[in-house]
């Protein structure tokens, strides 16, 4: 049972992450370069800007709730275990969803990247 | 990219791992939780290595957000694996603890991806697309806030 619970907190901290990522990179792509703007209006501005994306406050949201899962996870498995699976099932989730959410150019250098990573992930942490 | 673009980098890497490490420390401390008592889980939060990596968390927050406003996603993730490298470093070099061979080529591979995606580009660029209207839209709003706080650009 403890195996279940253990993968499902897994599961859970990989979606959450993966939404959080997603929001949160498009939140700052509409907010735009902080440093810019810093220099141009202000940290106030950045600040206010930033709080007052919803995409960010979502984000923030999902990522509370991997944050969470993470707890449990740890609570329940490994961390040998927990740490690479959910570090590297997220990296390729990611790619995937900046793929198809944010549009990036996920070219085959990304790609290769993202599974060297993963792999290295699972190796250095397993 | 510029001194400061790497330096924030550097933040995302360092603060991660040093967070990750607290907060794993803590937990076992805290033991485990039971699934009839799951929100025991904020309790938690009073172990002062819990709370001391959430601190850290926060700051890997702070530069993970301002790594996004000018990189793609797919850029700055590697940036947080490279942690792990810091951290079997750090194990092999300051602690002198084993590092088996599987995890010199787990090293060996986070640093080649890591390569990999620091030699392209860090943002994607859309010609005619959404993140072009979107840069010429924040270009406005920039040049208005700057206007409106007096600020010379």
């Amino acid at each position: 049972m403890r195996h279940i619970y253990t993968w499902s907190a897994i599961f859970a901290i990989v979606f959450a992450s993966v939404v959080g990522d997603v929001l949160l990179s498009h939140a700052m792509k509409q907010v735009g370069d902080v440093g810019d703007l810093r220099r141009r209006a202000g940290l106030a501005t950045v600040i206010g800007r930033t709080l007052g994306n919803p995409n960010f406050f979502f984000a923030v949201a999902s990522m509370a709730a991997a944050f969470f899962s993470l707890l449990f996870a740890l609570s329940w498995g490994d961390v040998s275990l927990v740490a690479p699976a959910a570090a590297s099932l997220t990296f390729i989730a990611n790619a995937v969803a900046a793929k198809i959410f944010l549009h990036e150019r996920v070219d085959r250098r990304r790609w290769i990247a993202a599974g060297l990573v993963a792999a290295g992930v699972a190796l250095l942490a397993g | 990219m510029n001194f400061r673009k790497y330096l924030v980098l550097a933040g995302v890497t360092v603060f991660a791992v040093a967070g990750d490490s607290m907060l794993s420390h803590g937990m076992k401390q805290v033991g485990s939780i039971s699934i009839h008592h799951l929100q025991s889980v904020f309790s938690a939060v009073a172990n002062p290595w819990v709370a001391i990596g959430i601190l850290f968390l926060l700051g890997f927050f702070a530069t993970y957000t301002n790594a996004l406003s000018w990189a793609d996603l797919t850029y700055v993730m590697p940036a947080t694996a490279l942690g792990y490298v810091l951290l079997a470093l750090v194990a092999r070099f300051v602690l002198h603890e084993h590092i088996s061979p599987l995890r010199w080529i787990g090293i060996a591979l986070i640093t080649a991806g890591v390569g990999f995606v620091a030699g392209g580009p860090p943002l994607t660029e859309h010609p005619l697309g959404e993140a072009a209207k979107l840069t010429e839209k924040n270009a406005e709003k920039n040049h208005a806030a700057a206007v409106a706080s007096g600020v010379e650009s």
